[in-house]
This record gives C-alpha cells, sequence and structure tokens, in this order.
C-alpha cells in the first residue's frame, strides 16, 4: 500500500505520467552507461607517482606503509611489523589464494589462522580488492577469501594490496569490482578504508581507535 | 517523536546562559568551519565537484519514481527487502515487525538521525526490545537521556567531565578508582562496553548516506566503525532510508563522497564508506542472514514540485550549522527538533507541520553562510523566507505584528503618507534622544532597548537630506 502511495505522489508531484516513457529511457541509459564525472586531477598520475600519493594520503591519514618487491618479501614485513609493535606472532586471515600462496614458512614463529574472526584476534591480515590514490583508501569485498569481521574485530590490521591495483579514483576501483563480479553486482560487502578508526564525539578532539582497528598497516606489493 | 520547537525562544534563553553549553558550543566554531575550509582549499575540484553533486540530485528527484523502482528490483534481486513506509508510524510497525520475527531482545544502532525523526528508540524500548546506540556521540546521550544537538555530532554540547560522570553513573561494574578523566580513556571504555553489546544484539539498525539504483547498495559513511560492526555481527541487518536517499550510479555516489566528508568533518574521505547489498551469501563466513530496508517517505514526495524540492538534495553533512551564528550561539537543543540549524529549519515545518515549528524558519541572521558552504547549493535562506511567508498567510504571527506589519504596507504604498511620518517620527525621536542622541526606551521596540540604547536618527530623513543636496 504504501508502496504504491509514495510512487504515486512522485509521479504526481513530477506532473503526472505524461513524460514517463522519455524518463524511463534516460533513466536506463543513465543506469547503464556508467558516465563518470568530473574526476579532480589529484589521482590521475602515472604508476609510480600514483602507489607513491596513494602511501602518502594513507599516512596523512594515520595509516603506516610499508613497499615490499614481491609477494614473498610478505610474510617477513609482516613479521617485523608485528615485532615493531610489540605484537604477538599471530594473525587471522581469510581464505584469500593470494595470502594462501604467501610463504609462511619463512616465518616459521608467525602463526597464522584462516578463518572468520570471533572478535578473539589481535591481529588482522587482508588482501585488498584495490586502493585508490587520491585520498589513501583501501578497498575491501567481503567474501570467503576477505571476511568482513577481519576488517574490524582485530585491533591492528594488516592489509596486502598490489601496486597495480591501486587506482588514481574511486571510479576506477568501481569498473574494476563490475568486471570482477558482473555488471550491477556487487559483493555483500564492499569496506572503502581510508585510516584506522577514529572518534571526535569526546570536545570533537579526533582520537584514533574507536571500535574499529586502532591501527592500521598497508603492505603494498611490486 | 515529541518537538519542542514551539518553545524556541525560551529554549534559546536558557542555552544563552548555559556556562557549560557555551563552553562546548565553541568547539563546533573553532573545529568544523577551520576544517572544512582547509579541505576545501586543498582540492582545485571542490566548488566544480558540488556542481556536479547538485545536478546529480537534481536530476535523480526528477526521477525519482524510476529511480526508487530500479534500486528495489536490485535490492530484492540481491536477496533483500524493501519495506516502503509512507509514514513515521509505518516505518516503526515495519521495523517492530522485523524484531519481533527475529524474537530480537537487543538491537545495536548505527548513528542514524530518521531514526530519531521516526521516534524508534522509543518504540522498541515500550515494546520489550531495548536499543543499543554504538555511535560514541549517540551513546553518550543515549546514556543521558538526551536527544542529538547536532546531526553528525550528536554529543557535542557535552563536556568531557560531563561524559566521566555519566560512564561513571552507568558502568558500575567497572572499578570505581579507574582513571578516566582523559578523553582517550573514555574512549577506551566505550569500546570495551559496546564491544560486547555487538555480539549479543540479534539486529542490528543503521541509517544509510545512500542508497545506489545500479546496484541496490545501501551506504554508510562513517569514522568509528559501530556502523560496521553494528550491521555485520547480528543475524539481522535493517536499513532505515528516506527516499531522497537513492542516486543512480556508482560514479555518481563517487563525486557526491568527494564533496560530504569535506563539508562534514574536512577529512578528505571519512574512514569507513560501506557498500552493503543484501544478506549474507552462501559462500560467506560471515554478514548477517536478514538484510532489510524501510523506505520511508514522511512527507518528502510532497515536497517535489513545490518550492522545497531543493532540500532534498541535502547529505546531511552538518555544514549549515558549523557555520550558522544562531546555531553557535544557542546550540542545537534550542530548536527543539530533530534536525536543528539552517537545514532543521527548513525541514521541521514540513515534517511536524508549520504550527509545530514556531519560531525556527526566524531563527536566522539570513547571514547567507549556510548557502555559501553548502556542498548541494540549497538555497536554505530563501526557503526559511518561504516557511516565514506560509506562517503569515497561516495567521500565526501575534495579532501586534500583523496589523503593525499591515499598517506598515498601508503607508508604504502611499509615499507621501509615508514620507510625511517617518519625517515627524524621525523629528520627535531625534528629539527625545537629546544631546545623548540615543533613546534608552521606546515604545513597541522594548525587545531592542531592553538590552541596548537606539541611536536616535537625525533631525530629518535620509531622503530629505538627498533632497536638499546634502551628499
Amino acid at each position: 500500500m504504501s508502496r504504491d502511495a509514495i510512487l504515486k505522489t512522485v509521479r504526481a508531484s513530477l506532473k503526472g505520467e505524461a513524460d514517463v516513457d522519455a524518463r524511463r529511457e534516460a533513466v536506463k541509459a543513465r543506469l547503464s552507461s556508467h558516465q563518470r564525472n568530473l574526476i579532480p586531477a589529484r589521482g590521475q598520475l602515472g604508476d609510480a607517482e600514483r602507489v607513491a600519493l596513494f602511501a602518502e594520503q594513507a599516512e596523512k591519514v594515520g595509516a603506516t606503509v610499508t613497499r615490499v618487491d614481491d609477494a614473498g618479501a610478505v610474510p617477513e614485513a609482516v613479521a617485523d611489523y608485528l615485532r615493531g609493535r610489540n605484537l604477538p606472532q599471530r594473525v587471522r586471515k581469510g581464505n584469500d589464494p593470494r595470502l594462501g600462496a604467501l610463504p609462511f614458512d619463512k616465518t616459521p614463529t608467525l602463526e597464522v589462522n584462516t578463518g572468520p574472526s570471533d572478535g578473539t584476534d589481535l591481529v588482522g591480515l587482508s588482501h585488498a580488492f584495490g586502493g585508490v590514490a587520491e585520498t589513501g583508501t583501501l578497498v575491501l569485498a567481503s567474501g570467503n577469501d576477505n571476511p568482513t569481521t577481519i576488517n574490524f574485530l582485530p585491533e591492528t590490521h594488516i592489509v596486502v594490496i598490489s601496486a597495480e591495483d591501486i587506482a588514481g579514483d574511486y571510479e576506477t576501483v568501481f569498473e574494476r569490482v563490475r568486471a570482477a563480479y558482473g555488471e550491477g553486482t556487487m559483493p555483500r560487502c564492499l569496506n572503502m578504508i581510508t585510516g584506522p578508526s577514529r572518534s571526535g564525539d569526546i570536545e570533537q578532539t579526533i582520537l584514533l581507535g574507536a571500535h574499529g582497528p586502532k591501527d592500521v598497516h598497508v603492505v603494498v606489493v611490486g | 517523536m515529541l518537538i519542542t520547537a514551539p518553545k524556541f525562544k525560551e529554549n534559546a534563553a536558557k542555552a544563552l546562559v548555559d556556562k557549560s553549553l557555551q563552553k562546548a558550543l565553541g568547539n563546533v566554531e573553532r573545529g568544523f568551519v577551520a576544517k572544512r575550509a582547509k579541505a576545501a582549499a586543498a582540492l582545485p575540484e571542490f566548488d566544480a565537484l558540488r556542481d556536479a553533486a547538485r545536478d546529480i540530485k537534481n536530476h535523480t528527484l526528477e526521477n525519482l519514481d524510476l529511480y526508487l523502482e530500479a534500486y528495489e528490483e536490485k535490492v530484492t534481486a540481491a536477496g533483500g527487502k524493501v519495506h516502503w513506509a509512507s509514514t513515521a508510524e509505518d516505518a516503526r510497525d515495519a521495523i517492530l515487525d522485523i524484531c519481533t520475527a527475529a524474537n530480537a531482545r537487543t538491537v545495536t544502532k548505527g548513528k542514524s538521525m530518521i531514526t530519531e525523526e521516526i521516534g524508534l528508540n522509543d518504540h522498541l524500548e515500550v515494546n520489550g526490545i531495548h536499543p543499543v546506540e554504538t555511535d560514541l556521540g549517540e551513546y553518550i546521550i543515549q546514556l543521558r537521556g538526551e536527544t542529538p544537538s547536532h546531526i553528525i555530532a550528536p554529543a557535542v554540547h557535552v563536556n568531557k567531565e560531563e561524559i566521566e560522570a555519566d560512564f561513571r553513573r552507568v558502568h558500575t561494574h567497572l572499578p570505581k578508582d579507574r582513571q578516566i578523566t582523559e578523553p582517550t580513556a573514555l574512549l577506551s571504555e566505550a569500546r570495551v562496553v559496546l564491544r560486547q553489546e555487538y555480539f549479543n544484539a540479534d539486529v542490528g539498525i543503521t541509517g544509510a548516506n545512500f542508497l545506489i539504483a545500479e546496484t541496490g547498495s545501501s551506504i554508510i559513511v562513517t569514522n568509528e566503525g559501530n556502523g560496521d560492526l553494528t550491521q555485520t555481527l547480528p543475524r539481522v541487518h535493517i536499513v532505515v532510508a528516506s527516499i531522497e536517499k537513492v542516486v543512480p550510479t556508482l560514479e555518481d555516489v563517487s563525486t557526491i563522497l568527494r564533496v560530504l566528508a569535506r563539508s562534514a568533518t574536512g577529512q578528505d574521505m571519512s574512514v569507513y564508506t560501506t557498500l552493503s547489498t543484501g544478506p549474507r551469501r552462501p559462500e560467506d563466513p560471515d554478514g548477517p542472514d536478514e538484510y532489510h530496508v524501510i523506505l520511508l517517505d514522511n512527507g518528502r514526495s510532497s515536497m517535489l514540485g513545490t518550492e522545497f524540492q531543493d532540500m532534498l538534495r541535502c547529505i546531511r553533512c552538518g555544514a549549515c550549522m558549523n557555520h550558522c551564528p544562531v546555531y553557535h550561539a544557542v546550540g542545537g537543543h534550542a530548536y527543539g527538533s530533530v534536525y536543528p540549524g539552517p537545514m532543521g529549519a527548513v525541514l521541521t515545518p514540513k515534517l511536524w507541520g508549520i504550527d509545530q515549528s514556531g519560531h525556527l524558519p526566524n531563527a536566522s541572521t539570513f547571514c547567507g553562510r549556510c548557502e555559501s558552504v553548502c556542498p548541494m547549493h540549497i538555497p536554505l535562506p530563501k526557503m526559511m523566507r518561504h516557511w516565514r511567508e506560509r506562517a503569515f498567510e497561516a495567521h500565526q504571527e501575534p495579532a501586534a505584528q500583523r496589523y503593525g506589519l499591515k499598517l506598515w504596507a498601508f503607508m508604504a504604498k502611499r509615499p507621501k503618507l509615508y514620507h510625511l511620518a517617518t519625517g515627524i517620527a524621525a523629528r520627535v525621536m531625534s528629539l527625545l534622544g537629546g544631546a545623548k542622541g540615543r533613546l534608552s526606551s521606546l515604545p513597541l521596540a522594548g525587545g531592542w532597548t531592553k538590552h541596548r540604547d537606539l541611536p536616535a536618527p537625525e533631525t530629518k530623513t535620509f531622503l530629505k537630506q538627498w533632497a536638499e543636496g546634502k551628499r
């Protein structure tokens, strides 16, 4: 009932059904054309500069960033980070094959648990779907590979990202989501994460580590 | 939701002498304004993006019926369910039904102004369901039994000493001798207390900053991560959103996101921008089993095609109140509505009726700062004037004011009579002002002379002096 009543009022306010067919065509075209609006120049850079801007922007919002040459160096980079933060050598990750293929045998003291987080893990390890240089934003897709709970429950979140997946702008990442999941289809949850959790609710002073991770560490591969 | 907007004058008078409130309000002016200016200046395309964002919303509103239909189709295809609600009551009922079907006892909530608009928490509580606000600011005011005084900083009126006292009063299971004078300690305590609530909750309720027609996704934009925990851990996720939140595509939402956080908190991007599409899928190890969207109208559809249509572009960034001298002076509670500040002064008469909104459309100096910073270019002062006109037409002003204005209009239409009368008034007032040139009391102008003298005019009117060649 409400549905029809609301749509009826909307149509009446929009001057009735007169041009509804023409409008329907226009809307259909808009939804399928994926036309980009103005995109800021900031992120439109060559490969090296784009990755550098991503790191710079991520650090500006309180994340830390390490760069490694290839995936083989990731376990050591993770172990080093944990040691530097005086954290136990233990991480929780999903079933992402890119994480599964990492040579964790190189870091025998690093305990790697697989599956969603139940809230008892101190450190989560994810692989990003993509990144956005413009604002240092990580984009993570939900699913068995990278469960959403790992992004939010552990106090420390380590995110691995391939340099080639770092785009200049959000639009490019969304286009890659379409390519990966299909037109008009999305992963259940797409998390765009820009730095560690924070709150300004006490006297408008920004404090890091509200309900999500207090630390976000990004390992850029390549 | 009970509103006290008709008492704006009394509320404002109290707010002006509330020392603790005045101290807290300083944070609005000091913080938000400078941060927004810095973020806007750092992005050369900022103003062009505002234009683009406005155009996107205008296009969407002009085809709102079709975008809503497209959105619903995609939500359904992803396994979610859309519940249309014409009124606040419809929305409350739909939410209660979902909670009851889920045998819910505890509900966690992400920050959502629309659930304030429909008075959801009270409704859940009288029906035996315990709502827990998880945004730090919302949690603080829930403990205090208050309503938000700002749409993005709900506890902006509270000082840290008061928060400490509230935490000590409510968190009685924690050691009495703990140190929580520092904001970081207060934040840690809230984190620990609320962490358990996410796991206890049967249903998680969030609002939505945007709905995407192309994909059937709802978006929340937050900094704390509470909204994400609220919607990820319970079995059921309910999104409550009003119909104007829909935008066509992922590209369109990208554009509006670029102006949202910059206008709100001065961040380039909020920490968490989360796109949710339907419930948990067969291969998913986490996420809710059910995904519902309550699509609320509550008067918005009747704003289309009227002088208030532009208000539906609002993305709730709070920039208008952050830059409002009236808000700076009296804070959000004085407005007596769910939505304070300039955007609230426009929206409240529509949502609760002009007869319930009292002086809100007059709670403005008409300085125009709100419109100048609005990322969606909403002509807020113009719309407040529209409400003034409607209030006048509805005979809401006191008789003295109405007759005064009528008398003035009569005179203004008769220039000779007008000049004669103003000439006499100027001479009389000048005489009364004497050597001091100031009047300490004047009939019909008590509101002014109670607080300061009125400068007496020259003996002759400006026009008269002009005519006499004094230039």
